[in-house]
Formats: C-alpha cells, structure tokens, sequence
C-alpha cells in the first residue's frame, strides 16, 4: 500500500461493496430510508474501509495496464517466472471506529508498518506474519477509523485436511 | 433499534445464516468492490494449477464481511465501536456460513461481544470480537 492514500466516500461504491456482503440493509442503497434511521444518512457497511485499495495507484493485487499479470490468460500464469508464493492469505483484521463516515467524506489513508513474526505450522510450513496499520482520517483531520491487519505468507498451500 | 441495556444479559446470543451456496460470482462482485483481485479468489485456472488450491476461495475480507452483517443487524447501524476477527479457515464456494454473537460484557452504554461464523460442518472459520454502544 502506498504510505498516503485519498479514498473519496462514494454513495455508488457502498451500495455495490453492500451487494457484495450479500447485505440487503437499505441504509446502503437509499438515501431517504437512511435519513429516517437514527444514523441519518448512507453510511459504509463495517468492513467497507479496506476498500482504500481501490485509491492506491500502485496496489499490487490488480492487473495494471502494460504490466503482465499473474492470473491465467493463454496459460495458468501470465508470468514467465513461477509465482514466488502461493500468495498472502490474509490472518487478522481488527477496526476501531471513532467517528461516523458517509458519502461525500473525502478520507487520508496513512498505512504504517507494524510487527513481522514467524510461526511454524503443519498445515502450510513456515508462516510469515505481517502487521499493517492504516490510519483514515477525513477532511477536517479528524480520525475516523483505525485499522490493524495482518498477512500470513505461507511456505506452501494450506492442507485442507 | 439499537440494543438496550436493561435488555441485555451476559450469554445472550443472535445468531443468522449469513450467506447460502455461496457461488463464484460473489467472489467476483467482492473483488470487484473492494479491489481486491488476487487471482486466487477468482481465477479458477490460476488457483488449480499454479497456486494448488482445490478451487478458489473467499477473501477473508468477504467472511468478515458477511458476519458483519449479522452484527450490524444486531447492534444497529452506526453503533459498533470495534470489530476484530482472525480467519481460522478458508472458505470455498458452495459453503453456507452461520455467523453468532454472544454478549461477552455488559458496561454502561457498551457491550461487548463475542463472534463465530461456521461453515455447514460446523467448522469455525472466523473468531472475533465486537463492541457496540447500546441504549
């Protein structure tokens, strides 16, 4: 992630991320339900935020133009070298919400390192574990959601047994 | 409707099936929502044969999404405070995921929470922890 990302609030983007979650609360879609609820207004559902990764120019898990990707496109991979890993899995992720967000909110995205640590497992061999914090504050400076995430990469693939 | 208090019991549980089947496109509408387009979500050809996953599987991303579902329907929008889970096992299409809070801790104003969505065998795939300020 970028260390600094602009993530603008969008009303259209929490409707489609609430289909997303299979989530039908109409404090996502419409505007007129959700200034009668207590809130007053369309919020993001919980979890909306990690979508910052739709505003980072460089976030490595989308194809990007005149760059190869490796998904399969002719082949399995559309990367000459075989993929270094299976790939990060994604361990943790914890929020802490401060403040009320809703659309129109154009929210600073500060992602800081945090802790590295090293586990063996006997599903996947070694795991690396991976601390991020992410910072989102909105237009007037004020912290509206903090975000503690944490990456696993594994040796190998997880067994499913 | 937020949670009351005066309602509320330590052990009290709310508990819904969060998603039925869940189909390969959801997979695809999520990464197409949250940017997230890890081919291993989506990319059936990649994940098989490069990555060597039985199929594709959900973002864990997706799993806290939809037990966070569950939660906003319990506590109200707008009223949780934290929200943290670990992702203890993958999710693949076609798995019908429950998703329970337990109340934990009653404090003026709050309640904490404890979380669990399971798949349709009773398997635990996310553990977590919320809290909520309540009436």
């Amino acid at each position: 992630m970028a260390d600094k990302v602009t993530m603008p609030v969008e009303a259209t983007h929490i409707m489609m991320f609430a289909r997303s979650i299979n989530d039908d609360n109409q404090v996502y879609y419409d505007a007129a339900h959700a200034k009668k609820t207590e809130v007053g207004h369309i919020l993001p559902p919980p979890t909306f935020y990690r979508s910052v990764a739709q505003f980072d120019p460089q976030y490595f898990l989308r194809p990007k133009v005149g760059e190869k990707w490796f998904g399969s496109a002719k082949g399995p991979t559309g990367i000459d070298e075989k993929p270094k890993s299976s790939g990060g899995l994604h361990a943790e992720q914890h929020f802490e919400y401060h403040k009320p967000v809703k659309p129109g909110d154009v929210l600073t995205v500060e992602t800081m390192p945090g802790k590295v640590w090293e586990k063996e497992s006997k599903r996947a061999g070694k795991l690396t574990f991976t601390e991020t914090i992410q910072e989102y504050r909105n237009q007037a400076g004020e912290l509206v959601v903090t975000s503690r995430s944490v990456g696993v990469k594994t040796e190998r693939p997880v067994d499913q047994g | 409707m937020a949670l009351k208090a005066s309602n509320l019991k330590v052990g009290d549980t709310h508990e819904e099936v969060v998603v039925e089947n869940l189909s390969r496109g959801l997979l695809v509408m999520y990464a197409g929502t949250s940017g997230d387009y890890n081919p291993l979500h989506t990319d059936e050809v990649y994940t098989t044969q490069v990555a060597g996953y039985p199929s594709v599987f959900a973002h864990g991303m997706l799993s806290m999404g939809l037990t966070g579902k569950m939660l906003t329907n319990y506590v109200g929008d707008g009223r949780l405070t934290k929200f943290g889970v670990r992702f203890t096992n993958q999710v693949w299409p076609g798995d019908t995921l429950t998703s329970k809070a337990t109340v934990a801790e009653i404090r003026p104003g709050e309640v904490d929470l404890t979380l669990e969505t399971v798949n349709q065998d009773g398997k635990t795939v996310i553990m977590g922890n919320a809290t909520a300020r309540v009436d």
